[in-house]
């Protein structure tokens, strides 16, 4: 068997929703261990084994679960973005699973950003909410998440829907970079990216350590609830069309 | 500058929000999958099935 041959064995054991049931099957167990374990480990340290920031005091543990979700937030986009690709371009079988799974998982993330950037705002900036650029643009994600959620189900057809949702997430892609580069752009009250910047991550590592451990297990926590929420998809469909069968069937006797 | 038990309000109201949110997450999609299931399970009952079940 040559490479290119156990290349397209694998992509077409992906592709192909049955057989993404029976590998999938053997991820659900380990990636929600592992998740678990993170979830442990990161809000030990969180809550209990690091230290006061010199300014924001005690405040500064919402960042361990503001920063994964508004990380989670972006992602969970990214994801959506390329799914979009896959249903477009190369009608993947389950592109548009991928897709239709992510958008509610990423609404709630953008809301728990939303909630706790709001938590985090009243106590160090003296307000809930201000309309700058960056909680501008990500009320604005929030808002098109849920206008996925709702287009999605705005359809019986999911093939139609999803082609249109496709087209409409890649158009609101634009709105990722506008998130990301906005404390650049705009002088805004939000501040600048405090770990991917220049010179390395502005924080100690008494700070850095909980936040990569709670942002690894937030991602987890994604990647086992997508999985999951992939193969309920699936037998959704499954069931769906079965039923369809099942009424025409009685319905020719 | 915030002393040290300024916002703890904040702090436990956000770890609050987000554990509800979460908590009601994983619950949705184990509930959601476990209705699938039985969807396919009572159509499986009735005799309906796939026509190429073979490996799926």
């Amino acid at each position: 068997m040559t490479d290119e041959t156990a290349r397209m064995g694998w992509f077409s054991r992906l592709a192909h929703p049955g057989q993404f049931l029976q590998w999938s099957r053997h991820w659900v167990a380990p990636l929600a261990v592992v998740t678990a374990i993170l979830f442990a480990v990161g809000l030990w340290f969180a809550l209990f084994n690091s230290p006061e920031d010199y300014q924001m005091g005690q405040t500064v543990r919402i960042m361990y679960v503001h920063v994964p979700n508004a990380w989670l937030s972006e992602l969970c986009y990214g994801v959506m973005a390329i799914a979009a690709l896959g249903t477009l371009v190369w009608r993947h079988p389950m592109a548009d699973v991928a897709a239709k799974s992510a958008a509610p998982l990423g609404a709630a993330f953008t809301a728990m950003a939303l909630f706790t950037g709001s938590m985090w705002g009243r106590p160090t900036w003296g307000t809930y909410w201000e309309w700058d650029g960056r909680m501008t643009s990500y009320l604005i994600l929030f808002l098109m998440y849920l206008g996925i959620v709702a287009l999605w189900n705005a359809f019986e057809d999911q093939l139609r829907a999803a082609r249109v949702v496709a087209v409409v997430t890649l158009v609101g892609a634009i709105n990722i970079p506008i998130i990301i580069f906005s404390v650049v752009w705009w002088n805004t009250l939000h501040q600048p990216s405090s770990i991917i910047a220049k010179g390395g991550p502005r924080m100690p590592p008494s700070l850095l350590i909980p936040l990569l451990v709670m942002t690894l297990a937030f991602t987890f926590l994604f990647a086992t609830l997508h999985v999951v929420r992939m193969r309920t998809e699936v037998l959704r469909r499954r069931a769906a069309s079965l039923e369809r069968r099942h009424a025409a069937e009685a319905g020719g006797n | 500058m915030l002393t040290s038990t300024e916002g703890i309000g904040f702090v436990v109201a956000a770890y609050l929000g987000v554990g509800i949110v979460t908590l009601g997450l994983i619950a949705w999609a184990m509930l959601d999958a476990r209705r699938q299931k039985r969807r396919l399970a009572a159509l499986e009952a009735k005799g309906v099935s796939r026509r190429s079940s073979g490996g799926n």
